[in-house]
């Protein structure tokens, strides 16, 4: 466990700033931005159509931390306070959760809460909660 | 034009995740942990983002097609189903377990970081064994949203 810094300017401008997106990407392709979404499309999407435009938004993302080293010659902070097989379980189920429940954090989390959505203003709820529910049990009852 | 636009479009939301810092697991399990070191950052990632999505998309759709596609391919579905309530509630737990998920992996992914590449490579197995479970007859068959 370690303690961050609360960052509710940063915090909000990022957001934002992921919130452009998710409108450029509607605006441009007319597309949802799910991440998950996005990934399995790349991975298994058929027909070049359905992958390239994927593959363009994931090199864009990709590009950030190192323009962001370049710019400001900082790579982006991330402190990964789990094990490796944490990360490894943690990703399967991530991975199998989110394509059964069509979403993510940023599927239905920013762009169908967005939309009025039935189904995120259901899915989100649920997958805070148990998210929470689970740092708290590794956390504080399995001393993690 | 259209793929320059996708990769400037990921390059924003790259941008977004990393100056939020959801791009650190840490960050994000602290968000999840209200009785320990917890740190509220994250309301204002998903209110900022959430803020001009909504106004965005409503300016958006005022056009009649989007720029470089025939038509918005938005999800239709309303129903409130045992694969929205469970998958949602895993992906949750899994996300609680491992600090990353897959928007926030993705731009991680740059920076070479072995914890990444593992993250996303057990996503990937995940999906291709999601795949695998709604070939089976458990499931009614649906389109995907």
């Amino acid at each position: 466990m370690m303690e961050t810094a609360f960052t509710p300017f940063a915090s909000l401008a990022g957001g934002a700033l992921i919130g452009l997106a998710a409108v450029l990407l509607m605006l441009g392709l007319g597309r949802i931005f799910g991440a998950t979404g996005i990934l399995s499309g790349f991975v298994f999407a058929e027909g070049r159509e359905e992958v390239s435009w994927r593959a363009a938004l994931i090199l864009g993302m990709v590009l950030v931390p190192g323009l962001m080293f370049l710019v400001t010659g900082r790579w982006p902070r991330i402190d990964v306070p789990v094990s490796p097989a944490m990360i490894v379980i943690g990703g399967i189920v991530v991975g199998f959760g989110a394509s059964l429940g069509s979403g993510c954090t940023s599927g239905h989390g920013v762009c169908g809460l967005s939309r009025l959505s039935r189904r995120s203003i259901v899915a989100v709820p649920v997958f805070i909660g148990t998210a929470a529910i689970t740092v708290f049990i590794i956390r504080h009852m399995m001393g993690g | 034009m259209r793929l320059l636009f996708a990769v400037l479009t990921g390059m924003v939301f790259g941008a977004g995740i990393t100056l939020s810092g959801m791009i650190n697991p840490a960050k994000v399990l602290n968000f999840l942990d209200i009785a320990g070191t917890w740190d509220p950052s994250l309301i204002f990632v998903m209110g900022g983002a959430v803020v001009v999505t909504f106004v965005g998309y409503r300016a958006v759709w005022r056009r009649s097609a989007p720029l470089f596609s025939a038509r918005f391919q938005v999800p239709t579905s309303t129903v409130i189903d045992g694969r929205l309530l469970g998958g949602s509630a895993l992906f949750g737990i899994g996300w609680g377990i491992a600090g990353f998920c897959p928007g926030a992996a993705i731009p991680a992914l740059g920076t070479g970081r072995w914890e990444v590449i593992l993250f996303l490579g057990a996503v990937g197995v995940g999906l291709g064994l999601a795949r695998l479970a709604k070939g089976l007859p458990l499931w009614p068959r649906r389109a995907e949203t």
